[in-house]
């Protein structure tokens, strides 16, 4: 009879124990959780952008649904974008050649995207202003932008030497930046344009978009968003090693 | 401090020029002998957009020949001198200065002789010398930095167009929107416009000023 508390006492420890320990039970959350998450949204996307229901609107009718791939290709790029300029003033604070790699293989991908965006607004402006191409401040802005980023590679491309082609790309890249701010945030705003959200003219946001596309679009912009993001990190880790095996040879 | 070492470097850089007249005769000649050109070709311009934009190319043409110099001809003993004497502050700030005032005698003499051959059709001239004025400040400011930057690679010459062309388009865009209003003779001037170039002045000259530091020495 004695023995039965203790028994008892020792049952209770083991069950507190594994209560504690829950080796079995635990998520395990990959490190790459957000790239599925990119994939699924990107899938979403495509298939709730092309399927589901759009408020008919006079010019625009189908065309609306490029709002799921236009619009977020920029954001995608301004993203992108700051990462790079983010990089090169670390890259002048710390001096260190990663830095530069990294602003530069961001740069390179936010031209990527940036050339998306061109091409998708151009398809657009045919569709519903009837022109590949307008002259419109926006989009010269745009196109001028990406000279600027063009401008930059030949600047890193001119200079040989590792540690001062760091340094001088990202002087020039906190140039380009700025100038970038300049031309797709405050020009457009200030002049006439046929361009939605400048000019005068309302964005997407105030009529356009109901709250079933809102459903799509949200997602669609974070989904762009983490998949350049990707493009981005493995762009970086190819330069890293193609750097390494350079050092090595 | 700043201000001394600007002062003696600005002072030296009028100096130098007035000294080897020939490089600031140059850049005067090609303005005069661009625009001569010009008048053979077109005799009068009458509309106004074609006018604007001739004269804006013309300057932007001049600007980059004229200030291109300014790190682009400095011998590496010289800028080594400098930097052991001087805050590369003092240097840009005196550089940037020194082609500002460069940029207000060159565009002086582009309005001047572009008016008696081409033909003067600004009807707001106050605005115009203000955008003329802010313009100067505004190019040499960001072609004294890209020449900085061109300075530092290879093949500096073609590189310093290719910077600079595109990093200039915002500050040319709203120049010319705002001549064409002086030509226009608009009744109020367009404050927007205004501040934008204000502000473009003053961050290039804010950039420059910070990351000069990061550019100078090798």
């Amino acid at each position: 009879m004695k023995n039965v508390p203790l028994e008892i006492k020792v049952v209770d420890k083991i069950s507190v124990e594994h209560s504690i320990k829950f080796p079995k039970f635990r998520i395990k959350i990959p490190k790459y959780w957000w790239k599925i998450i990119a994939v699924l949204l990107v899938l979403y996307t495509i298939i709730a952008g092309f399927l589901f229901k759009v408020p008919a609107q006079p010019i625009l009718h189908e065309t609306i649904r490029n709002l799921y791939f236009h619009v977020p290709m920029w954001f995608s790029m301004m993203t992108i974008l700051f990462v790079s300029l983010w990089h090169s003033i670390k890259c002048l604070s710390n001096s260190n050649i990663e830095s530069d790699i990294v602003a530069s293989q961001a740069a390179h991908t936010g031209m990527l995207v940036g050339a998306l965006g061109l091409i998708t607004g151009s398809l657009w402006a045919k569709y519903t202003w009837g022109a590949w191409w307008v002259a419109d401040t926006k989009l010269n802005g745009a196109a001028i932008t990406m000279l600027i980023y063009l401008a930059y590679f030949v600047l890193r491309g001119s200079i040989d030497e590792e540690q001062k082609r760091a340094r001088i790309a990202a002087v020039y890249n906190i140039f380009a930046y700025v100038m970038l701010i300049v031309f797709l945030m405050i020009l457009p705003r200030l002049s006439d344009s046929l361009h939605p959200g400048n000019g005068g003219n309302p964005g997407f946001n105030n009529y356009d978009l109901d709250s079933n596309m809102r459903l799509v679009f949200y997602p669609a912009v974070i989904g762009w968003i983490l998949l350049t993001v990707w493009i981005f990190t493995l762009r970086v880790r190819l330069e890293k090693i193609k750097r390494k095996t350079l050092l090595n040879e | 401090m700043l201000f001394l070492q600007v002062k003696y470097l600005v002072a030296k850089e009028v100096k130098l020029e007035m000294r080897n007249k020939y490089a600031l005769g140059g850049i005067l000649l090609y303005v005069v002998s661009t625009i001569f050109v010009s008048y053979l070709s077109f005799k009068q311009i009458i509309n106004p957009a074609t006018w604007n934009a001739l004269f804006w190319i013309i300057l932007l043409f001049a600007s980059i020949n004229g200030v291109a110099k300014s790190f682009l001809n400095e011998t590496r003993g010289k800028l080594l001198y400098l930097y052991t004497l001087v805050s590369p502050q003092a240097v840009i700030l005196s550089k940037i200065i020194y082609n500002s005032l460069l940029l207000i005698v060159l565009s002086g003499l582009c309005l001047f002789v572009y008016s008696v051959f081409i033909g003067n059709i600004i009807q707001d001239l106050s605005l115009f010398l203000l955008t003329l004025l802010l313009g100067s400040i505004g190019f040499s400011s960001m072609l004294t930095m890209v020449s900085a930057i061109a300075s530092k690679t290879s093949n500096n010459f073609t590189l310093m167009a290719i910077l600079s062309f595109p990093i200039m388009v915002p500050l040319l865009m709203v120049l010319i929107k705002l001549s064409r209003n002086a030509i226009d003779g608009l009744e109020n001037w367009d404050l927007n416009y205004l501040m934008v170039l204000m502000f473009l002045n003053i961050i290039i000259i804010a950039l420059s000023y910070l990351l000069f530091r990061y550019l100078w020495r090798d």
